[in-house]
């Protein structure tokens, strides 16, 4: 009995001092505020942070729709409850006026707010840790430098206990690897620039990366993700693009949201495009570098003939509509066929007029939807978003307009259309259950009332 | 051959069910007020009401309409007896060349609809789909108001019956 009494005694003993550990590891201090507004920061470190904040696209999560820039409030839905982006303009009550740049260090390298508490990965630190002091440095001067905006943050949404704090600790515990990152030596300063980039402020990963039940990025590294209700395709070698993605092409569709043998760039990119804007060349072209090596070394015989055989194949299969449609509806057959007919005739009224080769266009013509990834991806939730939402330019901003048919079509017709524009323009297999999801995503997309 | 529900008016066409419903209108059925813009969906000249949603007709394969309540510019009144949407425009005098005003005020329509008294930042997003070559936007957004005001005083009686 004695040795029991112990043993319990040395496992409690051992429990609690295992949970003080934990607690002592993850207590962090408040760092004392300081009065930054009456700092003068160089221009030149301005403009840095300024491009810095483009290529980590912070105004994208950090600005609610139709808000003030850098005030936050915008809603970031998890599988663990909606999490709100904060404030971090520099207002002194509801920002990050009081941050020390120690205080703003620590939150970009650790994760932990100014007065100790610990803040959630959906604040991508994980990547941040990877920056320099002097890139750090550069985007805190930036943004003491916006103009402050008096927005309280909004309370957190998560599935309790999650909201407890200490669990982001002990998240951090078993994903954060802390670090700034480190060049690789038998690699070009151009590739290392780009990874730097990419896998560090640009935090690609947090979308195109598959995430754990932790919600954790998992080793496959860019293998694709989601992002806020969206396919975030694989960049590495499981990219759905029939295409194989080149330096060239990466560069254009960063620079002006268009790639030619890819399509625009819409859903989250559209934002992300929009912020990269501000970023030079040369950092756009490290970027891309770094992602083209990211399906690994290529063949360049063979990257030719994939390239060749998917446009041909999107050419073979491009609807034209002069002398006569390709399209003949069918009026008999199995409910299968008259269902693809259905989509088939939808796709002749409704998507023919700019969805066709041959004629000319007022407008910048739609490339061959055989070459769309979103045609193509495993899973059609981009395509019936693409379809329900329709593609507009960001305001002010000018770009390709594609109308949503939300109101137009019901989940049915939109179900027969994207499995009709499946099985024409794609080589891939069939989509199942494509009713269901278009109901569903139907449900997630903004009513007319509030489309762009 | 497709039945489609006009204004309340079930209308037997005989066309390849691929037609947009736009040249319907035009062509088979000469109900003229919905307008040839860009036939691309980007100009709005088109704007219809297909169960009380804004669409573009000339996007629209008639395949899809049988069963569905579709109202143009014909539906809202007439010449003699303007409906509210129409007045506020004429009073307004929101029209110059007048091309798209047909879809402007089907888009104003459905917007009414949805929301009897919308802010103007509603009611510009809510046209923003629907483009004027002319420039009497300001005209039209005078017009949108008079007409979401014309069309709650209409209402209000009833309001207050129901107090």
């Amino acid at each position: 009995m004695v040795i029991i009494w112990r043993l319990l005694a040395a496992v409690v003993v051992v429990i609690l001092a295992g949970f003080g550990a934990f607690y002592a590891w993850a207590w962090n201090g408040e760092i004392a505020a300081a009065n930054p507004s009456g700092t003068s920061f160089d221009p030149g470190i301005i403009a840095k942070g300024a491009k810095l904040a483009a290529i980590g696209d912070c105004a994208v999560c950090h600005t609610r729709a139709g808000g003030k820039p850098f005030a936050g409030g915008f809603p970031l839905e998890t599988p663990f409850g909606t999490l709100y982006s904060t404030n971090i303009t520099p207002d002194s009550q509801t920002g990050i006026g009081l941050w020390s740049e120690a205080a703003f260090r620590r939150a970009m390298r650790s994760g932990v707010a100014r007065k100790g508490d610990h803040l959630y990965p959906a604040f991508p630190y994980d990547h941040f840790t990877k920056a320099t002091d002097s890139d750090i440095s550069a985007l805190y001067a930036f943004l003491m430098t916006r103009d402050p905006v008096q927005q309280e943050n909004r309370p957190l949404a998560l599935t309790p206990p999650l909201n407890w704090r200490l669990f982001a600790a002990g998240w951090k515990l078993l994903f954060l690897t802390r670090g700034v990152y480190q060049p690789d030596p038998k690699e070009s300063p151009e590739w290392n620039r780009g990874a730097y980039l990419v896998t560090g402020l640009g935090h690609c990963g947090a979308c195109h990366t598959p995430r754990d039940a932790f919600g954790a990025e998992t080793d496959d590294h860019f293998g694709g993700g989601t992002g806020e209700g969206w396919l975030a395709p694989a960049l590495n070698a499981n990219s759905p693009a029939p295409v194989p993605w080149n330096t060239e092409q990466i560069y254009a569709y960063l620079r002006n949201g268009f790639a030619d043998q890819h399509g625009f760039a819409t859903g989250p990119m559209q934002p992300v495009v929009h912020s990269l804007r501000n970023v030079q060349d040369s950092d756009l072209h490290a970027i891309a570098t770094y992602i083209a090596t990211l399906s690994g070394p290529q063949n360049p015989a063979e990257v030719e003939r994939r390239t060749k055989a998917a446009v041909e194949f999107a050419r073979s299969r491009d609807i034209t509509v002069s002398p006569k449609p390709a399209v003949e509806p069918a009026t008999t057959g199995s409910a299968a066929t008259r269902q693809a007919s259905g989509g088939a005739t939808i796709f002749a009224g409704a998507c023919a007029s700019c969805h066709h080769s041959g004629g000319t266009l007022p407008i910048s013509r739609p490339i061959s939807l055989g070459l769309s990834t979103p045609v193509n991806e495993p899973d059609p939730t981009n395509l019936i978003r693409i379809v329900l939402g329709g593609i507009h330019p960001l305001p002010g901003d000018r770009g390709p307009i594609m109308p949503g048919f939300a109101g137009a079509l019901t989940d049915q017709q939109i179900a027969s259309l994207v499995s009709y524009v499946r099985s024409q323009f794609s080589g891939q297999p069939e989509w199942l259950n494509v009713d269901e999801l278009v109901s569903k995503l139907r449900q997630s997309t903004p009513p007319p009332m509030e489309a762009p | 051959m497709i039945v489609l529900n006009i204004n309340g008016n079930p209308e037997q066409v005989d066309a390849d069910p691929r037609t947009p419903l736009l040249y319907v209108l035009r062509n088979d059925l000469k109900l003229n007020a919905a307008k040839f813009g860009c036939g691309l969906g980007q100009c709005g000249a088109c704007t219809v009401l297909v169960d009380h949603e804004p669409v573009f007709s000339c996007l629209l394969p008639i395949s899809v309409l049988e069963g569905r309540y579709i109202r143009t510019v014909e539906g809202l009144g007439s010449a003699d007896k303007p409906g509210p949407v129409q007045r506020a425009f004429i009073e307004e005098q929101a029209a110059q060349c007048g091309y798209c005003i047909a879809g402007m005020m089907m888009r104003a329509q459905g917007l009414l609809e949805h929301n009897a008294a919308p802010t103007d930042a509603q009611i510009r997003d809510y046209m923003a789909p629907n483009l004027c070559r002319c420039g009497t936007q300001m005209r039209i957004l005078r017009a949108v108001r008079r007409a979401a005001k014309a069309m709650t005083a209409s209402l209000e009686p009833v309001h207050e019956a129901s107090k």
